[in-house]
């Protein structure tokens, strides 16, 4: 529903649903950081900004012209992706569910500061980036 | 039936299928922004039920990262987005071909 809505708020309110959806497999999967995670940065930030956005720009509903045949051959596209997956993840990994340490917070922050430090320094400074980036691209020549 | 390792790589695949679907049928910016979203959900899904069925959580760290990753994306792509509709008053993307010889 997110990709066939008329109004891009809608889009942005299916989306929405579907990132509950995933943080609720992340919960059931025992990632429990994960999903927390997911509802605060994900919906809580980045869904907030695309509504900033889309308000901003005042886009009413879209009509859409395009050709038909390009979308048929984007769906075909993504038809073709989807089967190439399935294919290959329906061969492999016939794992059970094995008997998991319990994933707590505690270990992945262990793991996040131990073996890992370096990808979060730098995430850290890629965020500086952006934010400079973002409030300089939208900054207006004042004279 | 078991829920095994398939059935979620195979949410996963179909998540990102429906995400390569959207940007490639769409012709609103925000639109084809937030598809990509959806392929950035739909392989951090496949990261978690790998990091659950092998109890490995190297891929948990790496799902943080791609989190990350994707709010500075969001953030960076949206300022673009702005800009673009102040210069031309569409985000139509058909509208944008200055580079199209």
């Amino acid at each position: 529903m997110v990709i066939l809505s008329r109004s891009p708020v809608n889009s942005i309110l299916f989306l929405l649903l579907a990132f509950f959806g995933i943080a609720a497999f992340y919960v059931l999967l025992g990632a429990q950081f994960l999903a927390a995670v997911q509802i605060i940065v994900y919906i809580g930030a980045i869904l907030v900004l695309f509504l900033f956005a889309v308000m901003l720009l005042n886009i009413g509903k879209i009509q859409e012209q395009g050709k038909t045949f390009l979308k048929v051959l984007g769906i075909a596209a993504g038809g073709f992706i989807f089967i190439l997956f399935a294919n290959i993840f329906n061969n492999s990994y016939i794992l059970q569910n094995p008997a998991p340490e319990m994933t707590t917070t505690a270990s992945l922050g262990d793991l996040l500061f131990t073996k890992y430090i370096l990808p979060f320094e730098l995430a850290s400074v890629l965020l500086l980036v952006a934010i400079v980036g973002a409030v300089t691209l939208v900054k207006r020549k004042s004279n | 039936m078991e829920i095994t390792l398939n059935h979620f790589l195979i949410l996963s695949s179909i998540l990102f299928a429906l995400g390569v679907i959207g940007v490639l049928t769409r012709k609103n910016a925000i639109i084809i922004f937030m598809s990509i979203e959806l392929m950035l959900n739909a392989v951090n899904l496949g990261f978690v039920a790998i990091s659950k069925f092998t109890g490995v959580i190297d891929s948990q760290v790496f799902v943080f990262f791609i989190m990350t990753v994707a709010a500075a994306e969001v953030a960076v792509g949206l300022a673009i987005i702005v800009t673009i509709f102040r210069n031309k008053k569409s985000i139509n993307i058909d509208d944008i071909n200055l580079l199209k010889w």
